[in-house]
């Protein structure tokens, strides 16, 4: 193994070019929209592929979500009690479905988790509004699957964390100084495929719904 | 190196490619009489032969390379070479630098490449030309070459020269950008799927309902025409430089 | 042994329906990809940037592989180094069987597919099943892919919709796109809940961070990257960029290019297995490198640039060439202009040097490159290492000299570079123009009458007018 590390960094290192230092300073310039125009942006772009985008404030998101689960008679809802959103939503559960929470790992409940819960919601790390998508950080309180498995995923994204560019969103989040995240994920609406004659097709593996509560 | 336009052009030396000398000669003639009629005096060195390219193109480089060697010797005057054909003015613009870099006489390849100008490039561009429509009115399908589109960047001049004609409909072909297979040593190493190409850019061309097809390149034309009739198709198949001095010799 | 690339491509003009889907597919990705980029400008600086980015990693190449390498140890991501394909296989199979896993989940990997990782794991017993819905509908029909981003580019629905009812007779015939879709996820969507370990490629490597970017649409990818407790992902060594702030240029560029989209509906980035404490992602990361002939193409500055390319199919898409006879035809994991050069200088100009012909030389698959990459440039110098006689740069070069081609270029040159003798058999030429025996056309006629010389030359014509020359 060390063997074979060796011998292709050797091959590699003997070839190597000297470096011409030629460094395009051509680099896409940085834009910033203001915020109004950041929202807009970002919910263009996310109802172009089929996401699904509220307005709320802060105080009304719960009665937005309320109706969205009952519009779309979700029977029960996966959601972390420990988040902030998510305290708000155990403080309130009866006006929600049946509230469910990761309290172990996925191993423990992997067959009843695919098979039984019909939504999550989580909260963002941040949004883009170039592409008209959210990102997510998904941690020991909101795991990985959260944002994966349920057919209906619901997000709450707070309108000042949408940032112009990834760009902006990597420097602004300081990923690199601080470390990366063990998994980012950039989610720019619902699960798709065009594999079958270049033609779109909603919810194939992912969720087939993306909800997003802008607050 | 000083540029080739800084002063009035009032001679240039004229590069018949050796398609056009032994395929398409008229293509030729009427390139040097529209070049005349414009008060161009046009030199013809007799000793040019071929820019090289199908070796080039072949990896015969020291094949390509000889032959090259033999035309950079045709240009001694300071003035510009003018190519009726995208291919061979991109062979000799664009891949003769390339080719001499490590050459003795790689600043002379500098120097001629920074003289070519294919033949509708120079007539819009550099003389300005302003034609006189005298035929009948007539529909003309464009066939862009890949060089005149994407190396020469002068598939345009083309299609300005022609709206100048006022009795003249021009058509672009659906899928106008697509290579119509000819590809040089292409057509003959593979000529399965050169020839499914050029039956697609025929029928492309025949759609266009137009009396006739034109090209700045012969090997384009050599390809289409020759397709057209092997299916005993009768749309004629012309060089711009033909088409425009017909059109406007009187 | 070296391919037929001639005799393949015949026999796929021959097949009408792989024409007609093929062809409606090219057209549309064209047309997604044209929409997407709009500001010509705007398109030539961003590819610039992006050519930039790509060229400094690939000059630092050995130096961010063990910086790569140190920041996903230090993540907790096991790096494995594999100099040939085999050693790759043997990397996964032991990983597998120290699992004791029988099956694993694949989202879409051109290296797995370098790699024939389902054929090597299921010699030994091991399923691969292919989860991206193009790569599932070509494992159902037991080929290979047609295309890097859209496999089963050549299958229309009808064909999709009869495989599909054959595997699956339990569920009612359908042709709507929604309900085969529905079909792979209902039969994927157990297999990814059970599967104990997860298999993907990689877009892109960050150096600076340790990090493996993966992009795709369909969740496919995610599911084989978080659900299984083993991740395995497997890459070619060039995939490494340096630095975070790389990433976003290059990840616009590659959404674009391949399919028109802004981006993906799945970036997916992942620095670490599960944490401590966290309730789910694999326990266990590997990312295998493989080098396969790649680490040979970096000693060569014009050569080299063939490493530069981020897999986005855009040549592939707009090559009049695959336009006609479709990704089987090439006989490569890659095909279209970008395998017609990376596939000769990885396996050898003696088995795949023959892609260097299955170009016009047009020009449109360089148009269109996010970062670049010269391919036709590449094409003409490669046509040349198979021929040169003097020293030779690429693998297993100088299959194509044929002595006769050889003499025939040589006395080519001898007539071009002697005027005199030139236009001595120009003349000749156009004097025998109807004597031209009609063997010597052949390919060409095939499809086009002969070329008839003219009657007299250019020379002659000029000359007689009295035209000027010196």
């Amino acid at each position: 193994m060390n063997d074979t590390r060796k011998a292709i960094l050797n091959r590699l290192n003997h070839y190597q070019l000297k470096y011409s230092g030629i460094e395009s300073d051509a680099k896409a310039k940085q834009t910033d929209w203001g915020l109004e125009e950041k929202v807009k942006r970002f919910t263009a772009r996310m109802q172009a592929v089929q996401a699904e985008v509220h307005e709320a404030s802060l105080e009304t998101w719960p009665e937005v979500l309320q109706e969205i689960c009952h519009a779309k008679a979700i029977n029960n809802l996966l959601a972390s009690p420990s988040t902030r959103w998510g305290k708000e939503i155990y403080a309130d559960a009866k006006r929600f479905p049946s509230l469910k929470r990761f309290q172990q790992p996925v191993e423990a409940w992997k067959t009843d988790f695919f098979n039984t819960i019909e939504a999550a919601v989580t909260g963002s790390a941040g949004g883009i509004a170039e592409t008209g998508s959210l990102i997510l950080c998904p941690d020991m309180q909101e795991p990985r699957t959260l944002s994966l498995v349920p057919p209906i995923h619901i997000a709450l994204l707070e309108k000042k964390r949408i940032y112009n560019t990834l760009s902006e969103a990597i420097h602004q989040q300081n990923w690199v100084q601080t470390g990366m995240p063990t998994n980012v994920i950039l989610i720019s609406g619902p699960s798709k495929s065009a594999d079958i004659e270049q033609t779109m097709t909603y919810g194939v593996h992912g969720p087939k719904e993306l909800i997003i509560l802008l607050v | 190196m000083k540029n080739v336009l800084s002063e009035k052009i009032t001679t240039v030396y004229f590069y018949g490619t050796c398609l056009v000398d032994v395929f398409y000669p008229q293509a030729g003639v009427c390139a040097v009489e529209l070049l005349q009629r414009e008060g161009i005096n046009v030199i013809y060195p007799q000793d040019q032969t071929c820019c090289g390219q199908p070796a080039w193109n072949s990896g015969y480089r020291n094949e390509a390379l000889t032959v090259a060697r033999t035309q950079l010797a045709l240009f001694p005057k300071p003035i510009p070479i003018i190519v009726p054909s995208a291919s061979c003015a991109g062979m000799m613009r664009v891949h003769y630098t390339e080719m001499f870099r490590d050459e003795p006489d790689a600043s002379g390849a500098h120097d001629v490449a920074g003289r070519i100008f294919e033949l509708t490039e120079f007539l819009v561009d550099v003389l300005g030309i302003t034609l006189t429509d005298l035929g009948d009115p007539i529909k003309v399908a464009v066939h862009a070459s890949c060089s005149a589109q994407r190396e020469m960047g002068c598939a345009t001049k083309m299609t300005k020269l022609l709206q100048q004609l006022c009795h003249v409909e021009v058509i672009e072909p659906e899928n106008n950008a697509e290579c119509c297979g000819f590809g040089g040593t292409f057509a003959v190493r593979q000529p399965e799927i050169s020839s499914a190409m050029a039956l697609e850019k025929v029928q492309t061309v025949l759609a266009t309902g137009a009396h006739c097809v034109v090209s700045q390149d012969c090997g384009c034309l050599m390809n289409i025409g020759g397709a057209m009739e092997k299916q005993k198709q009768v749309m004629p198949h012309q060089h711009i430089a033909a088409f425009l001095w017909e059109r406007t010799k009187g | 042994m070296a391919i037929n690339f001639r005799k393949n491509a015949a026999k796929a003009l021959k097949q009408d329906d792989i024409q007609i889907n093929l062809k409606n597919v090219v057209s549309r990705l064209r047309d997604h990809r044209s929409a997407a980029f709009t500001d010509a400008a705007l398109f030539e600086q961003l590819r610039l940037e992006c050519k930039s980015i790509r060229e400094r990693a690939v000059f630092r190449l050995p130096r961010l592989l063990e910086q790569l390498e140190g920041n996903l140890l230090r993540n907790g991501i096991q790096v494995h180094w594999a100099e040939t394909t085999l050693q790759a296989n043997q990397i996964v199979l032991d990983i597998m069987q120290r699992h004791q896993a029988t099956f694993l989940v694949k989202g879409k990997s051109m290296v797995s597919e370098e790699m024939g990782i389902n054929a090597f794991l299921a010699s030994h017993g091991i399923e691969c099943l292919e989860s991206d819905l193009g790569e599932f509908i070509i494992q159902l029909a037991n080929e290979k892919p047609a295309h890097i981003i859209v496999p089963a580019i050549h299958k229309n629905r009808k064909q999709i919709a009869s495989l599909m009812h054959k595997y699956f007779p339990e569920m009612p015939y359908s042709e709507d796109i929604d309900i085969l879709a529905a079909k792979a996820r209902y039969f994927l969507r157990d297999k990814f809940c059970n599967a104990p370990v997860g298999m993907t490629g990689v877009n892109f490597m960050v150096a600076e961070t340790g990090t493996l970017c993966l992009v795709e649409n369909e969740g496919n990818g995610r599911m084989c990257t978080t659900v299984p407790p083993v991740h395995i992902a497997v890459t070619g060594i060039e995939k490494v960029i340096e630095r975070l702030d790389d990433l976003p240029p290059l990840l616009s560029m590659l959404v674009r290019s391949a399919t028109g989209q802004p981006i993906t509906t799945y970036v997916n980035m992942i620095s670490s297995p599960r944490r401590e404490g966290e309730q789910d992602g694999p326990e266990e990361v590997h990312l295998v490198l493989l080098d396969n002939g790649r680490s040979n193409i970096c000693g060569d500055m014009e050569l080299q640039e063939t490493l530069h390319c981020i897999r986005c199919g855009a040549c592939i898409n707009h090559c009049p060439v695959y336009r006609q006879i479709g990704g089987h035809a090439y006989d490569t994991v890659i095909p279209g202009p970008i395998g017609a050069i990376l596939e000769p200088q990885k396996a050898g100009m003696d088995r795949y040097g023959e892609l260097t012909q299955a170009s016009t030389l047009c020009g449109a698959c360089s148009e269109v490159c996010p970062v670049k990459i010269p391919i036709p440039k590449i094409i003409n110098r490669l046509r040349w290492e198979a021929v040169r006689q003097d020293t030779c740069n690429v693998s297993g070069s100088c299959p194509a000299r044929k002595p006769l081609e050889a003499v025939i270029w040589k006395i080519w040159s001898q007539v071009c570079s002697n005027p005199g003798l030139y236009r001595l058999l120009a003349q000749l030429v156009t004097r025998l123009r109807n004597c031209i025996p009609a063997a010597i056309w052949q390919g060409w006629t095939i499809a086009r009458t002969p070329p008839k010389p003219a009657r007299t030359t250019l020379h002659e014509r000029l000359k007689a007018k009295g035209i000027d020359y010196e």
